[in-house]
Protein backbone atom coordinates (compact mmCIF):
# COMPACT_ATOMS: atom_id res chain seq x y z
CA UNK A 1 0.00 0.00 0.00
CA UNK A 2 2.89 2.41 1.00
CA UNK A 3 4.76 1.83 -2.03
CA UNK A 4 1.93 2.32 -4.45
CA UNK A 5 0.60 5.74 -2.49
CA UNK A 6 4.48 6.78 -2.88
CA UNK A 7 4.04 5.95 -6.97
CA UNK A 8 0.45 7.26 -7.14
CA UNK A 9 2.26 10.96 -5.83
CA UNK A 10 5.49 10.21 -7.99
CA UNK A 11 2.56 10.10 -10.97
CA UNK A 12 1.24 13.21 -9.67
CA UNK A 13 4.31 14.88 -9.61
CA UNK A 14 5.59 13.75 -13.24
CA UNK A 15 2.12 14.81 -14.06
CA UNK A 16 2.23 18.50 -12.87
CA UNK A 17 5.53 18.86 -14.37
CA UNK A 18 4.06 17.60 -17.68
CA UNK A 19 0.82 19.85 -17.93
CA UNK A 20 2.92 22.87 -16.70
CA UNK A 21 6.24 22.41 -19.01
CA UNK A 22 4.53 25.16 -21.64
CA UNK A 23 4.38 27.76 -18.89
CA UNK A 24 7.69 26.65 -17.28
CA UNK A 25 9.45 27.31 -20.53
CA UNK A 26 7.46 30.50 -20.93
CA UNK A 27 8.75 31.89 -17.68
CA UNK A 28 12.26 31.42 -18.04
CA UNK A 29 12.77 32.12 -21.44
CA UNK A 30 10.31 34.75 -22.12
CA UNK A 31 9.61 36.65 -18.41
CA UNK A 32 12.33 35.63 -15.86
CA UNK A 33 15.24 35.41 -18.09
CA UNK A 34 14.53 38.73 -19.65
CA UNK A 35 13.79 40.52 -16.91
CA UNK A 36 17.33 39.34 -15.62
CA UNK A 37 18.57 40.29 -18.95
CA UNK A 38 16.82 43.79 -19.10
CA UNK A 39 18.52 44.62 -15.68
CA UNK A 40 21.84 43.73 -17.03
CA UNK A 41 20.79 45.77 -20.83
CA UNK A 42 20.27 48.88 -18.50
CA UNK A 43 24.05 48.91 -16.96
CA UNK A 44 25.11 48.78 -20.33
CA UNK A 45 25.11 50.62 -23.85
CA UNK A 46 23.83 48.53 -26.66
CA UNK A 47 22.28 48.95 -30.16
CA UNK A 48 21.78 45.56 -31.55
CA UNK A 49 24.48 45.97 -33.48
CA UNK A 50 27.60 45.27 -31.65
CA UNK A 51 27.82 43.60 -28.44
CA UNK A 52 26.52 45.44 -25.05
CA UNK A 53 29.20 47.68 -23.36
CA UNK A 54 29.74 47.68 -19.67
CA UNK A 55 28.80 51.17 -18.20
CA UNK A 56 27.66 50.69 -14.82
CA UNK A 57 24.66 52.63 -12.93
CA UNK A 58 25.90 55.10 -16.08
CA UNK A 59 22.16 55.37 -17.86
CA UNK A 60 20.12 55.72 -14.49
CA UNK A 61 22.36 58.54 -13.54
CA UNK A 62 21.82 60.32 -17.08
CA UNK A 63 17.99 59.23 -16.54
CA UNK A 64 17.60 60.70 -12.94
CA UNK A 65 19.88 64.23 -12.89
CA UNK A 66 19.88 65.00 -16.83
CA UNK A 67 17.16 64.31 -18.67
CA UNK A 68 14.43 66.29 -18.66
CA UNK A 69 12.51 64.38 -21.49
CA UNK A 70 12.35 61.41 -18.41
CA UNK A 71 11.01 63.97 -16.00
CA UNK A 72 8.36 65.60 -18.18
CA UNK A 73 7.45 61.94 -19.67
CA UNK A 74 6.56 61.01 -15.81
CA UNK A 75 4.74 64.35 -14.72
CA UNK A 76 2.55 63.78 -17.62
CA UNK A 77 2.29 59.72 -16.83
CA UNK A 78 1.60 60.49 -13.63
CA UNK A 79 -0.79 63.38 -14.28
CA UNK A 80 -2.63 61.02 -16.23
CA UNK A 81 -3.18 58.30 -13.93
CA UNK A 82 -3.92 60.14 -11.47
CA UNK A 83 -7.18 62.21 -12.83
CA UNK A 84 -8.19 59.17 -14.80
CA UNK A 85 -8.33 56.33 -12.38
CA UNK A 86 -10.19 58.37 -9.64
CA UNK A 87 -12.73 59.60 -12.39
CA UNK A 88 -13.13 56.80 -14.09
CA UNK A 89 -13.85 54.52 -10.65
CA UNK A 90 -15.90 57.51 -9.56
CA UNK A 91 -17.91 57.10 -12.85
CA UNK A 92 -18.23 53.46 -12.96
CA UNK A 93 -19.62 53.20 -9.23
CA UNK A 94 -22.09 55.93 -9.65
CA UNK A 95 -23.60 54.25 -12.66
CA UNK A 96 -23.45 50.71 -11.17
CA UNK A 97 -25.04 52.32 -7.97
CA UNK A 98 -28.12 53.77 -10.01
CA UNK A 99 -28.41 50.68 -12.38
CA UNK A 100 -28.83 48.22 -9.15
CA UNK A 101 -31.72 49.96 -8.22
CA UNK A 102 -33.91 47.04 -9.93
CA UNK A 103 -34.36 49.58 -13.27
CA UNK A 104 -36.13 47.55 -15.86
CA UNK A 105 -33.59 46.89 -19.27
CA UNK A 106 -30.53 46.52 -16.95
CA UNK A 107 -28.93 43.90 -19.53
CA UNK A 108 -29.56 46.80 -22.74
CA UNK A 109 -28.02 49.51 -20.24
CA UNK A 110 -25.04 47.50 -19.02
CA UNK A 111 -24.70 46.75 -22.89
CA UNK A 112 -23.87 49.77 -24.16
CA UNK A 113 -22.11 51.42 -21.67
CA UNK A 114 -19.58 48.34 -22.02
CA UNK A 115 -19.02 49.39 -25.83
CA UNK A 116 -16.56 51.71 -25.11
CA UNK A 117 -14.40 49.40 -23.18
CA UNK A 118 -14.81 46.95 -26.02
CA UNK A 119 -13.87 49.40 -28.45
CA UNK A 120 -11.70 51.95 -26.37
CA UNK A 121 -8.05 50.18 -27.05
CA UNK A 122 -8.44 50.60 -30.90
CA UNK A 123 -6.35 52.43 -33.19
CA UNK A 124 -9.96 53.42 -34.99
CA UNK A 125 -11.12 54.86 -31.88
CA UNK A 126 -7.82 56.68 -31.47
CA UNK A 127 -8.61 57.78 -35.07
CA UNK A 128 -12.32 59.05 -33.87
CA UNK A 129 -11.17 60.70 -30.75
CA UNK A 130 -9.02 62.82 -32.82
CA UNK A 131 -11.73 64.00 -35.00
CA UNK A 132 -14.00 64.67 -31.86
CA UNK A 133 -11.98 66.96 -30.16
CA UNK A 134 -10.73 68.62 -33.26
CA UNK A 135 -10.80 72.68 -33.43
CA UNK A 136 -13.80 71.96 -35.64
CA UNK A 137 -14.89 68.56 -34.19
CA UNK A 138 -17.97 67.78 -32.28
CA UNK A 139 -17.14 68.74 -28.81
CA UNK A 140 -16.52 72.38 -29.77
CA UNK A 141 -19.21 72.70 -31.80
CA UNK A 142 -21.50 71.35 -28.77
CA UNK A 143 -19.18 73.89 -26.21
CA UNK A 144 -19.98 76.86 -29.38
CA UNK A 145 -24.22 76.34 -29.31
CA UNK A 146 -23.36 76.84 -25.40
CA UNK A 147 -21.77 80.21 -26.43
CA UNK A 148 -18.14 78.65 -25.16
CA UNK A 149 -15.28 79.04 -27.43
CA UNK A 150 -13.47 75.54 -27.31
CA UNK A 151 -9.49 75.76 -27.74
CA UNK A 152 -8.23 73.45 -30.76
CA UNK A 153 -7.57 70.44 -28.39
CA UNK A 154 -5.44 68.61 -30.22
CA UNK A 155 -2.95 70.98 -31.76
CA UNK A 156 -2.30 72.99 -28.47
CA UNK A 157 0.13 71.33 -25.70
CA UNK A 158 -1.61 72.35 -22.84
CA UNK A 159 -5.06 70.54 -23.96
CA UNK A 160 -3.88 67.12 -25.77
CA UNK A 161 -3.86 65.67 -22.94
CA UNK A 162 -7.48 66.38 -21.35
CA UNK A 163 -8.60 64.18 -24.18
CA UNK A 164 -6.68 61.10 -23.86
CA UNK A 165 -8.03 61.40 -20.12
CA UNK A 166 -11.62 61.32 -21.44
CA UNK A 167 -11.17 58.72 -23.80
CA UNK A 168 -9.52 56.45 -20.40
CA UNK A 169 -12.73 57.65 -18.54
CA UNK A 170 -14.93 56.87 -21.54
CA UNK A 171 -13.86 53.54 -21.32
CA UNK A 172 -15.35 52.91 -17.80
CA UNK A 173 -17.76 50.17 -18.07
CA UNK A 174 -15.52 47.26 -17.41
CA UNK A 175 -15.62 48.76 -14.32
CA UNK A 176 -19.11 49.11 -13.72
CA UNK A 177 -19.68 45.46 -14.79
CA UNK A 178 -17.36 44.69 -11.84
CA UNK A 179 -19.17 46.86 -9.41
CA UNK A 180 -22.54 45.71 -10.73
CA UNK A 181 -21.68 42.23 -10.01
CA UNK A 182 -20.40 43.43 -6.42
CA UNK A 183 -23.59 45.24 -5.60
CA UNK A 184 -25.72 42.14 -6.15
CA UNK A 185 -23.37 40.25 -3.70
CA UNK A 186 -24.47 43.11 -0.81
CA UNK A 187 -26.81 41.10 1.27
CA UNK A 188 -30.27 43.11 0.89
CA UNK A 189 -30.95 42.69 5.06
CA UNK A 190 -28.50 45.38 5.94
CA UNK A 191 -30.24 47.40 3.52
CA UNK A 192 -33.15 46.64 4.97
CA UNK A 193 -32.44 47.66 8.71
CA UNK A 194 -30.93 50.36 8.09
CA UNK A 195 -34.28 51.29 6.52
CA UNK A 196 -35.69 50.33 10.23
CA UNK A 197 -33.45 52.41 11.70
CA UNK A 198 -33.73 55.12 9.91
CA UNK A 199 -30.63 55.93 8.04
CA UNK A 200 -30.69 58.05 4.99
CA UNK A 201 -29.60 56.96 1.32
CA UNK A 202 -26.92 59.15 1.50
CA UNK A 203 -25.84 57.34 4.27
CA UNK A 204 -26.18 54.35 3.27
CA UNK A 205 -23.80 54.61 0.81
CA UNK A 206 -21.05 55.36 3.31
CA UNK A 207 -22.20 52.81 5.60
CA UNK A 208 -22.97 50.09 3.82
CA UNK A 209 -22.26 49.96 -0.04
CA UNK A 210 -19.13 51.57 0.72
CA UNK A 211 -17.42 49.15 2.99
CA UNK A 212 -19.24 46.19 1.62
CA UNK A 213 -17.80 46.89 -1.99
CA UNK A 214 -14.19 47.73 -1.12
CA UNK A 215 -12.36 44.72 -2.08
CA UNK A 216 -13.62 45.40 -5.28
CA UNK A 217 -12.83 48.76 -5.23
CA UNK A 218 -9.72 47.38 -3.72
CA UNK A 219 -8.88 45.57 -7.51
CA UNK A 220 -9.62 47.77 -9.80
CA UNK A 221 -7.95 50.53 -8.45
CA UNK A 222 -4.86 48.12 -8.31
CA UNK A 223 -5.57 46.95 -11.91
CA UNK A 224 -6.41 50.74 -13.59
CA UNK A 225 -3.37 51.92 -12.08
CA UNK A 226 -0.87 49.08 -13.19
CA UNK A 227 -2.67 49.01 -16.72
CA UNK A 228 -2.78 53.45 -16.97
CA UNK A 229 1.08 53.73 -16.54
CA UNK A 230 1.15 51.55 -19.36
CA UNK A 231 -0.85 53.35 -21.60
CA UNK A 232 0.48 53.68 -25.66
CA UNK A 233 -2.26 53.56 -28.10
CA UNK A 234 -4.02 56.65 -27.60
CA UNK A 235 -1.18 58.91 -26.67
CA UNK A 236 0.72 56.94 -30.49
CA UNK A 237 -2.41 57.96 -32.42
CA UNK A 238 -3.82 61.01 -31.06
CA UNK A 239 -0.76 62.74 -30.94
CA UNK A 240 1.91 62.72 -33.92
CA UNK A 241 3.89 59.83 -32.73
CA UNK A 242 6.64 61.25 -31.74
CA UNK A 243 5.66 62.85 -28.48
CA UNK A 244 4.17 65.88 -30.16
CA UNK A 245 3.06 68.61 -30.00
CA UNK A 246 5.84 70.24 -27.60
CA UNK A 247 6.21 66.39 -25.67
CA UNK A 248 2.22 66.81 -24.66
CA UNK A 249 1.72 63.16 -25.74
CA UNK A 250 5.48 62.23 -24.19
CA UNK A 251 3.89 59.36 -22.19
CA UNK A 252 6.28 57.18 -20.65
CA UNK A 253 5.37 54.00 -22.92
CA UNK A 254 5.88 56.09 -25.59
CA UNK A 255 9.69 57.95 -24.42
CA UNK A 256 10.55 53.81 -24.03
CA UNK A 257 9.45 52.66 -27.39
CA UNK A 258 11.20 55.51 -28.90
CA UNK A 259 14.59 55.37 -27.02
CA UNK A 260 14.53 51.52 -27.69
CA UNK A 261 13.62 50.99 -30.71
CA UNK A 262 13.74 54.73 -32.86
CA UNK A 263 16.98 55.25 -31.62
CA UNK A 264 17.93 52.02 -30.77
CA UNK A 265 19.76 52.79 -27.06
CA UNK A 266 18.59 49.79 -25.67
CA UNK A 267 20.50 49.73 -22.69
CA UNK A 268 18.98 53.45 -21.84
CA UNK A 269 15.07 51.87 -22.46
CA UNK A 270 16.21 48.55 -20.38
CA UNK A 271 17.01 51.32 -17.53
CA UNK A 272 13.51 53.56 -18.14
CA UNK A 273 11.58 49.70 -18.16
CA UNK A 274 13.74 49.31 -14.76
CA UNK A 275 12.67 52.44 -13.56
CA UNK A 276 8.93 52.34 -14.38
CA UNK A 277 9.03 48.34 -12.85
CA UNK A 278 9.89 50.41 -9.07
CA UNK A 279 7.15 53.50 -9.91
CA UNK A 280 4.56 50.95 -10.07
CA UNK A 281 5.64 48.26 -8.03
CA UNK A 282 5.77 51.45 -5.20
CA UNK A 283 2.44 52.35 -5.83
CA UNK A 284 0.65 49.28 -5.90
CA UNK A 285 2.46 48.55 -2.23
CA UNK A 286 1.05 51.38 -1.39
CA UNK A 287 -2.46 50.69 -2.16
CA UNK A 288 -1.57 47.35 -0.36
CA UNK A 289 -0.78 48.77 2.94
CA UNK A 290 -3.42 51.31 2.86
CA UNK A 291 -5.28 48.52 2.22
CA UNK A 292 -5.70 47.47 5.61
CA UNK A 293 -7.34 50.58 6.93
CA UNK A 294 -9.76 51.02 4.36
CA UNK A 295 -10.92 47.66 2.74
CA UNK A 296 -13.43 45.63 4.82
CA UNK A 297 -13.57 42.02 3.55
CA UNK A 298 -16.06 40.96 6.53
CA UNK A 299 -15.92 38.77 9.55
CA UNK A 300 -15.63 35.30 8.39
CA UNK A 301 -11.94 36.50 6.38
CA UNK A 302 -10.62 39.19 8.95
CA UNK A 303 -7.86 38.73 10.90
CA UNK A 304 -6.36 36.75 8.23
CA UNK B 1 -50.23 57.85 -7.30
CA UNK B 2 -49.71 54.75 -9.31
CA UNK B 3 -49.67 56.77 -12.74
CA UNK B 4 -46.84 59.41 -10.45
CA UNK B 5 -44.92 56.64 -9.77
CA UNK B 6 -45.26 55.59 -13.21
CA UNK B 7 -43.59 58.67 -14.61
CA UNK B 8 -41.33 58.36 -11.31
CA UNK B 9 -39.97 55.04 -12.62
CA UNK B 10 -39.69 56.51 -16.44
CA UNK B 11 -38.10 59.93 -15.16
CA UNK B 12 -35.09 57.60 -13.80
CA UNK B 13 -34.37 56.60 -17.63
CA UNK B 14 -34.08 59.59 -19.20
CA UNK B 15 -30.79 60.26 -17.53
CA UNK B 16 -29.15 56.72 -18.17
CA UNK B 17 -30.51 57.38 -21.95
CA UNK B 18 -29.01 60.95 -22.20
CA UNK B 19 -25.83 59.18 -21.28
CA UNK B 20 -25.62 55.99 -22.79
CA UNK B 21 -26.07 58.68 -25.92
CA UNK B 22 -23.54 60.50 -24.92
CA UNK B 23 -21.34 57.01 -25.01
CA UNK B 24 -22.59 55.93 -28.34
CA UNK B 25 -22.10 58.66 -29.79
CA UNK B 26 -18.67 58.47 -31.09
CA UNK B 27 -19.14 54.84 -32.56
CA UNK B 28 -22.37 56.34 -34.06
CA UNK B 29 -20.08 59.06 -35.28
CA UNK B 30 -17.61 56.48 -37.15
CA UNK B 31 -20.39 54.20 -38.63
CA UNK B 32 -22.42 57.17 -40.30
CA UNK B 33 -18.67 59.11 -41.87
CA UNK B 34 -18.06 55.97 -43.37
CA UNK B 35 -20.81 56.50 -45.15
CA UNK B 36 -20.79 60.18 -46.13
CA UNK B 37 -18.73 61.60 -49.41
CA UNK B 38 -15.44 62.66 -48.25
CA UNK B 39 -16.31 66.63 -48.76
CA UNK B 40 -19.29 66.15 -46.15
CA UNK B 41 -17.40 64.04 -43.38
CA UNK B 42 -16.08 67.37 -41.55
CA UNK B 43 -19.17 70.08 -42.59
CA UNK B 44 -21.86 67.36 -42.30
CA UNK B 45 -22.65 66.94 -38.46
CA UNK B 46 -25.89 64.81 -38.68
CA UNK B 47 -25.40 61.47 -37.87
CA UNK B 48 -27.64 60.61 -40.96
CA UNK B 49 -25.86 60.83 -44.12
CA UNK B 50 -27.48 63.32 -46.37
CA UNK B 51 -25.62 61.80 -49.35
CA UNK B 52 -25.03 57.68 -49.15
CA UNK B 53 -21.94 56.26 -50.29
CA UNK B 54 -20.63 53.37 -50.44
CA UNK B 55 -17.22 55.05 -52.16
CA UNK B 56 -15.19 54.54 -49.06
CA UNK B 57 -14.89 50.99 -48.23
CA UNK B 58 -14.75 50.40 -52.46
CA UNK B 59 -11.77 52.93 -51.76
CA UNK B 60 -10.75 51.67 -48.36
CA UNK B 61 -10.36 48.11 -49.57
CA UNK B 62 -8.25 48.41 -51.86
CA UNK B 63 -5.88 49.21 -49.66
CA UNK B 64 -2.01 50.64 -50.53
CA UNK B 65 1.09 49.07 -52.67
CA UNK B 66 -1.35 46.61 -54.41
CA UNK B 67 -2.38 44.85 -50.85
CA UNK B 68 -5.31 44.92 -49.90
CA UNK B 69 -7.37 45.35 -46.89
CA UNK B 70 -8.73 41.86 -47.06
CA UNK B 71 -5.09 40.59 -46.66
CA UNK B 72 -4.79 42.83 -43.16
CA UNK B 73 -8.30 41.08 -42.23
CA UNK B 74 -6.80 37.35 -42.78
CA UNK B 75 -3.64 38.05 -40.81
CA UNK B 76 -5.35 39.61 -38.11
CA UNK B 77 -7.52 36.70 -38.49
CA UNK B 78 -4.70 34.14 -38.11
CA UNK B 79 -2.39 36.07 -35.36
CA UNK B 80 -5.62 36.20 -33.26
CA UNK B 81 -7.05 32.06 -33.84
CA UNK B 82 -3.47 30.65 -33.26
CA UNK B 83 -3.06 33.21 -29.88
CA UNK B 84 -6.88 32.24 -28.59
CA UNK B 85 -5.90 28.33 -29.38
CA UNK B 86 -2.64 28.81 -27.24
CA UNK B 87 -4.07 30.40 -24.32
CA UNK B 88 -7.07 27.90 -24.02
CA UNK B 89 -4.54 25.25 -24.06
CA UNK B 90 -1.90 25.43 -22.43
CA UNK B 91 -3.55 27.95 -19.87
CA UNK B 92 -6.29 25.53 -19.06
CA UNK B 93 -2.69 22.82 -18.50
CA UNK B 94 -1.25 24.85 -16.63
CA UNK B 95 -4.20 26.02 -14.34
CA UNK B 96 -4.99 22.19 -13.80
CA UNK B 97 -1.51 21.35 -12.03
CA UNK B 98 -2.31 24.17 -9.89
CA UNK B 99 -5.62 23.78 -8.98
CA UNK B 100 -5.41 19.94 -8.13
CA UNK B 101 -2.13 18.60 -8.48
CA UNK B 102 0.12 17.61 -5.33
CA UNK B 103 3.81 18.47 -7.09
CA UNK B 104 6.86 19.52 -5.58
CA UNK B 105 7.72 23.57 -4.98
CA UNK B 106 3.86 23.77 -5.71
CA UNK B 107 3.40 26.99 -3.48
CA UNK B 108 6.62 28.65 -5.12
CA UNK B 109 5.51 27.92 -8.48
CA UNK B 110 2.11 29.12 -7.78
CA UNK B 111 3.28 32.84 -6.54
CA UNK B 112 5.48 33.47 -9.44
CA UNK B 113 2.76 32.98 -11.56
CA UNK B 114 0.83 35.46 -9.70
CA UNK B 115 3.52 38.13 -9.59
CA UNK B 116 3.96 37.79 -13.36
CA UNK B 117 0.33 39.19 -13.98
CA UNK B 118 1.59 42.08 -12.45
CA UNK B 119 4.61 42.79 -13.99
CA UNK B 120 4.74 45.69 -16.68
CA UNK B 121 5.73 44.18 -20.05
CA UNK B 122 8.10 46.75 -20.79
CA UNK B 123 11.03 44.77 -18.00
CA UNK B 124 11.05 42.36 -20.60
CA UNK B 125 10.50 44.09 -23.86
CA UNK B 126 13.99 44.62 -24.94
CA UNK B 127 15.47 40.98 -24.25
CA UNK B 128 12.09 39.54 -25.60
CA UNK B 129 13.14 41.33 -29.31
CA UNK B 130 16.74 40.99 -28.37
CA UNK B 131 16.14 37.41 -28.81
CA UNK B 132 13.43 37.14 -31.20
CA UNK B 133 15.63 39.27 -33.03
CA UNK B 134 18.54 36.14 -32.63
CA UNK B 135 16.41 33.91 -34.37
CA UNK B 136 15.69 35.89 -36.75
CA UNK B 137 11.73 35.92 -36.47
CA UNK B 138 11.55 39.54 -36.90
CA UNK B 139 8.86 39.68 -39.65
CA UNK B 140 7.02 36.96 -38.53
CA UNK B 141 4.19 35.99 -36.54
CA UNK B 142 6.43 33.64 -34.16
CA UNK B 143 6.86 36.71 -31.59
CA UNK B 144 3.52 37.27 -31.56
CA UNK B 145 1.81 34.04 -31.12
CA UNK B 146 4.43 31.66 -29.52
CA UNK B 147 4.08 33.75 -26.20
CA UNK B 148 0.36 32.52 -26.23
CA UNK B 149 1.76 29.07 -26.45
CA UNK B 150 3.86 29.33 -23.60
CA UNK B 151 0.74 30.77 -21.17
CA UNK B 152 2.64 33.81 -20.91
CA UNK B 153 -0.72 35.43 -20.15
CA UNK B 154 -0.96 34.10 -16.72
CA UNK B 155 -4.13 36.40 -15.53
CA UNK B 156 -5.77 33.62 -17.29
CA UNK B 157 -4.63 30.56 -15.58
CA UNK B 158 -5.74 32.41 -12.42
CA UNK B 159 -9.14 32.58 -13.79
CA UNK B 160 -9.12 28.98 -14.74
CA UNK B 161 -7.57 28.15 -11.34
CA UNK B 162 -10.71 29.73 -9.44
CA UNK B 163 -12.86 28.28 -11.72
CA UNK B 164 -11.35 24.40 -11.36
CA UNK B 165 -11.65 25.34 -7.50
CA UNK B 166 -14.97 25.74 -7.63
CA UNK B 167 -15.54 22.07 -9.17
CA UNK B 168 -16.38 19.15 -6.66
CA UNK B 169 -13.25 17.32 -5.44
CA UNK B 170 -15.65 14.44 -5.01
CA UNK B 171 -16.16 14.20 -8.71
CA UNK B 172 -11.99 13.76 -8.88
CA UNK B 173 -12.00 11.18 -6.10
CA UNK B 174 -14.71 8.90 -7.69
CA UNK B 175 -12.94 9.02 -10.93
CA UNK B 176 -9.56 8.09 -9.51
CA UNK B 177 -11.11 5.25 -7.71
CA UNK B 178 -12.33 4.00 -10.53
CA UNK B 179 -8.84 3.56 -12.21
CA UNK B 180 -8.65 7.32 -13.73
CA UNK B 181 -5.31 8.75 -14.21
CA UNK B 182 -4.95 12.74 -13.84
CA UNK B 183 -4.64 13.12 -17.61
CA UNK B 184 -8.04 11.44 -18.06
CA UNK B 185 -9.42 13.40 -15.25
CA UNK B 186 -8.55 16.74 -16.92
CA UNK B 187 -9.37 15.40 -20.39
CA UNK B 188 -12.68 13.58 -19.56
CA UNK B 189 -13.93 15.66 -16.31
CA UNK B 190 -12.64 18.96 -15.69
CA UNK B 191 -12.01 20.33 -19.80
CA UNK B 192 -16.08 19.57 -20.10
CA UNK B 193 -17.11 21.69 -17.16
CA UNK B 194 -14.06 24.27 -17.75
CA UNK B 195 -16.11 25.72 -21.02
CA UNK B 196 -16.98 28.63 -19.74
CA UNK B 197 -13.39 29.77 -18.30
CA UNK B 198 -12.41 28.73 -21.75
CA UNK B 199 -15.21 30.35 -23.37
CA UNK B 200 -13.88 33.65 -21.42
CA UNK B 201 -10.32 33.12 -22.17
CA UNK B 202 -11.37 32.21 -26.16
CA UNK B 203 -13.13 36.02 -26.54
CA UNK B 204 -10.79 37.96 -24.41
CA UNK B 205 -7.59 36.90 -26.28
CA UNK B 206 -8.85 36.92 -29.08
CA UNK B 207 -10.07 40.88 -28.75
CA UNK B 208 -6.75 41.50 -27.05
CA UNK B 209 -4.58 40.37 -29.87
CA UNK B 210 -6.81 41.98 -32.52
CA UNK B 211 -6.33 45.51 -30.78
CA UNK B 212 -2.46 44.60 -29.95
CA UNK B 213 -1.14 47.49 -31.71
CA UNK B 214 2.29 47.79 -29.97
CA UNK B 215 3.37 44.53 -30.35
CA UNK B 216 2.64 43.96 -34.07
CA UNK B 217 4.14 47.52 -34.70
CA UNK B 218 7.41 46.42 -33.05
CA UNK B 219 7.56 43.00 -34.95
CA UNK B 220 6.10 43.52 -38.11
CA UNK B 221 7.51 46.31 -40.80
CA UNK B 222 6.80 44.08 -43.84
CA UNK B 223 3.49 45.07 -45.56
CA UNK B 224 2.58 42.08 -46.61
CA UNK B 225 2.38 40.66 -43.25
CA UNK B 226 0.29 43.93 -41.84
CA UNK B 227 -2.46 43.16 -39.35
CA UNK B 228 -5.96 45.08 -39.20
CA UNK B 229 -4.17 48.02 -36.65
CA UNK B 230 -1.55 48.60 -38.31
CA UNK B 231 -3.15 48.63 -42.10
CA UNK B 232 -5.55 51.56 -40.43
CA UNK B 233 -2.31 53.38 -38.78
CA UNK B 234 -0.32 53.42 -42.22
CA UNK B 235 -3.81 54.62 -43.89
CA UNK B 236 -4.01 57.98 -41.26
CA UNK B 237 -1.34 60.23 -42.00
CA UNK B 238 -1.36 62.53 -38.66
CA UNK B 239 -0.70 65.84 -40.55
CA UNK B 240 -4.17 65.71 -42.49
CA UNK B 241 -3.55 64.70 -46.02
CA UNK B 242 -5.39 60.93 -45.24
CA UNK B 243 -8.33 60.06 -47.28
CA UNK B 244 -10.60 60.04 -44.76
CA UNK B 245 -13.40 58.30 -46.09
CA UNK B 246 -11.45 55.23 -46.83
CA UNK B 247 -10.00 55.67 -43.07
CA UNK B 248 -12.86 55.64 -41.50
CA UNK B 249 -14.49 53.04 -43.54
CA UNK B 250 -12.03 50.41 -42.14
CA UNK B 251 -11.64 51.92 -39.11
CA UNK B 252 -15.61 50.84 -38.97
CA UNK B 253 -15.13 47.29 -40.44
CA UNK B 254 -11.82 46.94 -38.02
CA UNK B 255 -14.24 47.11 -35.10
CA UNK B 256 -16.81 44.55 -36.28
CA UNK B 257 -14.90 41.23 -35.53
CA UNK B 258 -14.40 42.48 -31.84
CA UNK B 259 -18.21 43.66 -31.67
CA UNK B 260 -19.68 40.34 -33.13
CA UNK B 261 -17.54 38.36 -30.71
CA UNK B 262 -18.88 40.01 -27.62
CA UNK B 263 -22.78 40.34 -29.28
CA UNK B 264 -22.54 36.86 -29.71
CA UNK B 265 -20.55 35.31 -26.42
CA UNK B 266 -22.08 38.21 -24.33
CA UNK B 267 -23.17 36.25 -21.01
CA UNK B 268 -19.87 34.73 -20.84
CA UNK B 269 -17.96 38.57 -21.23
CA UNK B 270 -19.85 40.03 -18.47
CA UNK B 271 -19.78 37.31 -16.14
CA UNK B 272 -15.96 36.50 -16.60
CA UNK B 273 -15.05 40.12 -15.97
CA UNK B 274 -17.37 40.06 -12.82
CA UNK B 275 -15.73 36.62 -11.13
CA UNK B 276 -12.04 37.60 -12.04
CA UNK B 277 -12.76 40.81 -10.74
CA UNK B 278 -14.56 39.68 -7.39
CA UNK B 279 -11.21 37.16 -6.87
Amino acid sequence: MGTSRRSLAREQNQTAYLFLLPWLIGFFFLTAGPMLGSLYLSLTKYNLLSPPTWIGLDNYVQILTNDSTFSGSLLLTFKYVFISVPLRLAFALLVAVVLNKGIRALGIYRTIYYIPSLLGGSVAIAIVWRQIFDSTGAVNKVLSWLGIQGPSWISHPDYIVYTIITLSIWQFGSAMVIFLAGLKQIPADLYEAAQVDGARKWNQFFSITLPMLSPVIFFNLIMSIIHSFQAFTPAFVIGDGRGGPLDATMFYTLYLYLKGFSFFDMGYASALAWIMLLIIGGFTAIVFVTSKYWVFYGDNKEGR
Amino acid sequence: MVINARYGQALKHVPIILLGLLMIYPVLWLISSSFKPNQLIFSDPSLWPRTFTLENYVNGWQGFQGIKFSRFFANSFIISILSVLGNVITCSLAAFAFARLKFKFSKIWFSLMLVTIMLPYHVTLVPQYVIFNELHWINTYYPLVLPKWLATDSFFILLMVQFIRGIPRELDESATIDGCSQKQIYFRMILPLLVPALITTAIFTFIWTWDDFFSQMIYLSDLRLFTVQLGIRALFDPSGSSDWGALLAMSTLSLLPITAVFLMFQRYFLEGIATTGLK
